[in-house]
C-alpha cells in the first residue's frame, strides 16, 4: 500500500454510499475477465443487493480493450450510471486514460508497474502486486492470464465488503461442472482476498452492506429471456443468421431446445431449426413456415431487418405469420456492432417498399422479454403478418435482475385457421375477404385434405380470392382492408404502463431507455419537476397513448437514436400535436443514463 | 374434382387429368414453359400424387408464374425473386408430408439467386426444383441471362462474352442427389424423369431447356427451339416404375438398369449414346463437360443417388407436421420453467 485510500478503521461513516455505487473494470477483451466481473456482480447480488452490470465490448475476438460496469443501487435503479465510485485498471493500454477520466476521489485498484498514483492525486489508489500473487497462487504459467482476473475480484471484495463465501458460491456457479477450474479460480480470488486483509486498511467511500432485495430474483439477459419466450410459445421453425447482438437469442433457444422440444415417445425433434446463408433466406424460411402453419421465427439485428425488407413486404401483403426480433445495435450500416441504440424504429415500423405498417413489441425488462416473445407468436397468428419484436443489445446482452417469469397459462391462440370440415362447410370462401369486419381474413394451410381451401399466394396484386388482379378496386380493397388489420391490432398489443407523478407535462420512453428514464424521472421531481411518465410498449399506439398525447401540455420523448425516430412517428400519427414532443436523445453507443435525460429536460424546461 | 368418364380415365385415386390442372397460361404461344406444365400435369395424374399434398413454389419471371397453371388442388406461393428456395425449405420444414415443387427460372437461380438454389441443394431440401432454362430474360424484355451460352446473341445483335454458369455440374458438385436435364421438346423423357422426381425424397434438380419463342428463337441463338432439337443428346431411354407397380412390371433384363428408390420404385435406364452410367459422379461430370464443349447438349437422367437423407431427416424432426402439433406437446410445463428460473437465481 503506497498511496494512502481512506482513514483506517471505520467502515461506515456519514458519507459512505451503502449499495449505491458503480465500479468499472477495464480489462482486455478475450482474457477471460467476463467470468471474474460475472462473479463479482454475482456476489454482490447474493448479498441481497440490486445489481446490474454492462458489458462494453469491442468487436474482436481478442486483444482489443473493454469494459465492464457493474452498478448497485439500493433504491433498484438499474441504468448505467455516469460517475463510478471505483475503477479497477488492469489494461495497460487504456490505463492512463482511464484514470484520466476517472471521478474525483474514486477507488483505483491497478497493477502496481503501472505507477497510476503518479498521475493524479485526487484519487484513492489502491496498487496491487498482481504478478506476485498470480505466481504464488497458481502453479501453471499458461492459466496466469486469466487466473490474474479472478484476484481482482478478491481485492475489490475485501475493499467493499463482499462475503467471500458469496464469491466462491458465484465461482461456483459461473463454472459449473468444471471441478479444477472452480478451485483454481477460487484460490485466486482468495488470494486477492487475503493479500487486500494484509495490506489494505479499510474504507468508508463504499461498502457493501447485506440486505434482502434480491430475494427470489434472478439473473438473465434478454436475448435468454426472449428464447425462453418462443420455447414456452411453442415455436418450431427457426431460420436464422448469425449477427451481433442478436446470436445469442437462437443460440440459447438451441440449448434450451435440445432438452425441452424433444418428443419423449420417439427421442425426436419437435422444432427445426437451420442457420441458413444469410438473413434473407432466413426471413423466407420464417415467412414460408409460418405461411405452412408453423410457429417460426428468426433473430436479428438492423443489418439482417435491411436485408429482410423485400421479404417482410410480401409478409405483410400476402399475410404470412412469423416473429423477427431485432435485437438493435448502434448504426447506420455496420456502424458500432458491440453497442446499442434504438435506432430501427423506423425500420421496423414500415419496413419495405410500398406501403406498409408492422406490429412492433418494445419489451422494457426481462420479464417483458419473456412474455412479449409468447404474445408475438399469437400476435402473427391472430393477424397473420410479421411481428417484430424490438430489444437491442443492452436488453439483449447485458445482465438484469429480474423476478422468475410466471408460466404462461394462456392457450395459444392460432389465430383464423379453417380445417377440413370448416372449408367444407364455407360458402363461397375467399383466402382475402373480412368476413368479420375486423379486417383479418381466414385462411387455410397447405396439405389440408378434402380438396378445398387451396389458393394461390401471391406478391403481386391480387383480389379477396387471391387471385391475380391488377384492377384499382381490387387492389384497394386489400390494401385498405390491411389498414383496417392494423387498426383492430391496436386492442391487442400491450397498452403502454403509466408512472404518474401528477402533471401536466409527460415523459415518454420505451424499451431499455425504461431504467434511465424512471430513475430521471424522481431526480427531476426531487428538484421540482414533477412528469407523469408514460412507458410505450407497441404499435400501433393504443388509445391510451392517444389520451396521454392529447393531455399532456408537453411530451419529452425519450430515445436512443439521433434522429428521434419515435418522435417522427408520433408526428405523424398526431399531427395536430407535432409540437409537443421534445426529443430527449442519447446515441453515442453506450447504454442510456439519467443523468442525460435530467440535463436535456432541465434545458428545455429552461428555454 | 370432376366425375370421371369414360373419355378421361381416373387414376388409382379416383382423379382425371382434369383435376391436376392450373389456370390458364398466360405466356406466349408456343412457349417452352407451357410443355413443361403439360408434363407436370401429366407426371402427377400418372404418379397418383394427392394434390392437396402439393406446395408449388416460385419466384420472379416467366417460369415463376406457370405454378398458377397446374395443380389447383395444391398450395401456390409466388414470391420474392431468386428467393424461391429458402420459401420451399421453410415450408418442408412446417410440414414434412408436403410434395414441394418449385419452379424457377435462369434468371431467378443463376443470377439473383443462385446463394439459395446453392444452398437449398446443400441442404437436400425435398422438393423439385425446376430450372425453365430458356438462357433470356423474357419479362423485361429480353436481356442476357447467366445461363446464356458465349457466343450466343440477342436479337438486338449483342453478343454474351462471359461463359455460363451450368445448374446441372453445379449441382452434382454441390451433392445433389438427382440431377436431371431435358428439354422440353421432348415429353417422353421429361414425363418419364418427373415421375421419378416424384418418388424421390431429397432435393430433385431439373434443368429444363426451354426456348423463348419470342426473345431467344432466331437463328444466332444457342436455345432456340431448333438449335436445342439439333444438339440434344438423349442420354437413355428411361422408365419409371412406381413403387406400387413393381411386381407387375417385366422388366427386360441385360441391356436395362434399375435404380432402386428407397419406397421400391424403380427407374429403368436403357442407354442409348454411349456407356454412361448416372451412378458415377466424377464420370457424370466428365461426360457433360465434354459434352459441353462440343455445344451439344446431353439430356436424360445425369446422376442419381437414392439413399442420401433429406433435410427433415438430417434435423431428426418427428413425422408428424411441425405445423400440426399440439400446444401440449410444444409447451414446456411450469415445473420445466420452475427449475430454469432456479438455475438462474
Amino acid at each position: 500500500m503506497t498511496a494512502s485510500p481512506a482513514a483506517p478503521s471505520p467502515t461506515q461513516g456519514a458519507k459512505t454510499r451503502i449499495n449505491d455505487f458503480s465500479i468499472q473494470v477495464a480489462t482486455v477483451n478475450g482474457s477471460g475477465s467476463q467470468t471474474a466481473n460475472t462473479v463479482l456482480l454475482r456476489a454482490i447480488f447474493q448479498m441481497g443487493v440490486f445489481v446490474s452490470g454492462k458489458n462494453l465490448f469491442p468487436s474482436n475476438i481478442a486483444g482489443l480493450p473493454t469494459w465492464f460496469t457493474i452498478r448497485a443501487s439500493a433504491k433498484g435503479y438499474v441504468a448505467r450510471k455516469a460517475s463510478n465510485e471505483m475503477l479497477i485498471l488492469m489494461n495497460p493500454e487504456t490505463a492512463k486514460d482511464d484514470i484520466a477520466k476517472a471521478d474525483v476521489g474514486a477507488l483505483v485498484i491497478y497493477d502496481e508497474p503501472l505507477q497510476l498514483d503518479k498521475l493524479r492525486s485526487d484519487l484513492s489508489c489502491i496498487p496491487v502486486p498482481f504478478q506476485k500473487l498470480v505466481t504464488a497462487s497458481c502453479p501453471e504459467p499458461k492459466l496466469h492470464k486469466l487466473v490474474k482476473n479472478m484476484i481482482y475480484v478478491g481485492v475489490a471484495s475485501r475493499v467493499l465488503g463482499v462475503d467471500m463465501a458469496e464469491v466462491k458460491k458465484a465461482i461456483a456457479k459461473q463454472l459449473k461442472g468444471k471441478d479444477k477450474a472452480i478451485e483454481l479460480n477460487q484460490n485466486a480470488a482468495m488470494a486477492g482476498y487475503d493479500w487486500a486483509m494484509e495490506n489494505l486498511p479499510d474504507q468508508d467511500q463504499v461498502r457493501v452492506v447485506r440486505d434482502n432485495k434480491t430475494q427470489g430474483l434472478i439473473i438473465v439477459d434478454g436475448n435468454e429471456a426472449c428464447a425462453l419466450g418462443a420455447l414456452f410459445a411453442g415455436c418450431t421453425v427457426v431460420g436464422w443468421y448469425p449477427i451481433t447482438p442478436a446470436s445469442t437469442l437462437v443460440e440459447t433457444f438451441i440449448e434450451y431446445a435440445q432438452e425441452y422440444r424433444i418428443d419423449p415417445k420417439t427421442g425426436k425433434s419437435t422444432v427445426a431449426i437451420v442457420q441458413m446463408e444469410d438473413e434473407l433466406a432466413s426471413a423466407g424460411v420464417v415467412l414460408a413456415a409460418g405461411w405452412a402453419g408453423a410457429r417460426s421465427m428468426t433473430s436479428t439485428s438492423g443489418p439482417g431487418v435491411s436485408l429482410m425488407s423485400e421479404f417482410i413486404g410480401l409478409g405483410y401483403y400476402v399475410e404470412a405469420p412469423g416473429v423477427f426480433y431485432n435485437v438493435a445495435r448502434t448504426g447506420p450500416s455496420t456502424g458500432l456492432p458491440t453497442r446499442t441504440q434504438q435506432s430501427d424504429i423506423e425500420l421496423c415500423a414500415k419496413c419495405s417498399h410500398g406501403d406498409t405498417q408492422h406490429i412492433n413489441l418494445y419489451p422494457g425488462n426481462m420479464e417483458e422479454c419473456f412474455q412479449f416473445s409468447y404474445d408475438a407468436f399469437d400476435l402473427a397468428e391472430r393477424f397473420q403478418t410479421p411481428i417484430f419484436v424490438v430489444t437491442d443489445l443492452d436488453l439483449g446482452m447485458q445482465n438484469w435482475s429480474s423476478k422468475p417469469f410466471d408460466y404462461p397459462t394462456k392457450p395459444y391462440d392460432r389465430g383464423k385457421v379453417l380445417n377440413q370440415q370448416q372449408l367444407a362447410e364455407a360458402q363461397d370462401w375467399g383466402r382475402y375477404k373480412d368476413v368479420d369486419g375486423d379486417g383479418i381474413p381466414y385462411r387455410s394451410l397447405p396439405g389440408t385434405p378434402g380438396g378445398k381451401g387451396a389458393y394461390f399466394t401471391r406478391g403481386s396484386g391480387h383480389n379477396a380470392y387471391a387471385q391475380y388482379s391488377e384492377k384499382p378496386e381490387d387492389y384497394l380493397a386489400v390494401v385498405d382492408r390491411l389498414k383496417r388489420k392494423y387498426e383492430t391490432a391496436k386492442t391487442y398489443v400491450p397498452k403502454p404502463l403509466f408512472r404518474n407523478l401528477g402533471s401536466d407535462k409527460g415523459l415518454l420512453a420505451f424499451g431499455s431507455s425504461n431504467p434511465a428514464a424512471i430513475e430521471a424521472q424522481d431526480i427531476l421531481a426531487e428538484a421540482g419537476l414533477k412528469t407523469d411518465y408514460l412507458r410505450l410498449r407497441a404499435l400501433p399506439f393504443t388509445a391510451e397513448v392517444d389520451a396521454f398525447v392529447q393531455e399532456k401540455q408537453v411530451v419529452y420523448l425519450v430515445e436512443q437514436n439521433r434522429d428521434g425516430q419515435m418522435a417522427n412517428l408520433f408526428r405523424e400519427t398526431y399531427p395536430e400535436f407535432a409540437t409537443k414532443f421534445k426529443s430527449v436523445l442519447h446515441y453515442d453507443g453506450h447504454a442510456i443514463d439519467a443523468k442525460c435525460i435530467v440535463d436535456q429536460i432541465t434545458a428545455f424546461e429552461q428555454k | 374434382m370432376t366425375t370421371p368418364t369414360p373419355a378421361s380415365p381416373a387414376n388409382k385415386l379416383g382423379f382425371t387429368k382434369q383435376d391436376y390442372v392450373g389456370s390458364k397460361s398466360t405466356l406466349c404461344a408456343g412457349c417452352g414453359h407451357d410443355a413443361i406444365t403439360a408434363q407436370i400435369i401429366n407426371a402427377a395424374f400418372e404418379s397418383n400424387i394427392e394434390g392437396y399434398r402439393v406446395a408449388k413454389f416460385s419466384g420472379i419471371g416467366c417460369s415463376s408464374k406457370t405454378p398458377a397453371y397446374f395443380i389447383n388442388q395444391g398450395w401456390g406461393f409466388n414470391s420474392v425473386h431468386g428467393r424461391m428456395p429458402s420459401m420451399a425449405t421453410g415450408a418442408s420444414l412446417a410440414n414434412r408430408q408436403l410434395i414441394n415443387i418449385g419452379v424457377s427460372g435462369d434468371g431467378d437461380s443463376m443470377s439473383i439467386g443462385t446463394g439459395q438454389f446453392v444452398h437449398a441443394v446443400r441442404r437436400n431440401v425435398a422438393m423439385i426444383y425446376i430450372i425453365e432454362d430458356n438462357g433470356v430474360y423474357g419479362l423485361t424484355k429480353g436481356q442476357f441471362s447467366a445461363t446464356a451460352d458465349k457466343g450466343s446473341s440477342l436479337k438486338s445483335g449483342a453478343v454474351n462474352e462471359l461463359p455460363p454458369i451450368d445448374p446441372c455440374t453445379l449441382a452434382i458438385e454441390l451433392g445433389c442427389g438427382f440431377v436431371a436435364r431435358c428439354f422440353s421438346g421432348n415429353p417422353k423423357q421429361l414425363g418419364a424423369i418427373l415421375k421419378a422426381a416424384f418418388a424421390y425424397q431429397g432435393t430433385v434438380v431439373l434443368d429444363i431447356i426451354s426456348p423463348c419463342v419470342t426473345f431467344n428463337n432466331h437463328d444466332a441463338s444457342t436455345r432456340s427451339y431448333k438449335h436445342v432439337k439439333d444438339h440434344d443428346f438423349p442420354l437413355h431411354d428411361l422408365g419409371f416404375i412406381q413403387y406400387s407397380e413393381v411386381e407387375d412390371v417385366d422388366i427386360a433384363a441385360g441391356e436395362t438398369e434399375l435404380v432402386t428408390f428407397p419406397d421400391g420404385s424403380k427407374v429403368a435406364i436403357k442407354a442409348i449414346h454411349e456407356d454412361y452410367d448416372p451412378k458415377d459422379r466424377f464420370g457424370a461430370m466428365k461426360a457433360i463437360h465434354e459434352s459441353m464443349e462440343k455445344g451439344e447438349f446431353l439430356t436424360g437422367l445425369l446422376y442419381i443417388n437414392p439413399t442420401q437423407p433429406p433435410l427433415p431427416d438430417l434435423l431428426n424432426l418427428v413425422d408428424e407436421p411441425l405445423a400440426s402439433l399440439d400446444e401440449t406437446l410444444l409447451k414446456p410445463s411450469p415445473a420445466v420453467l420452475d427449475d430454469i428460473m432456479k438455475a438462474l437465481m
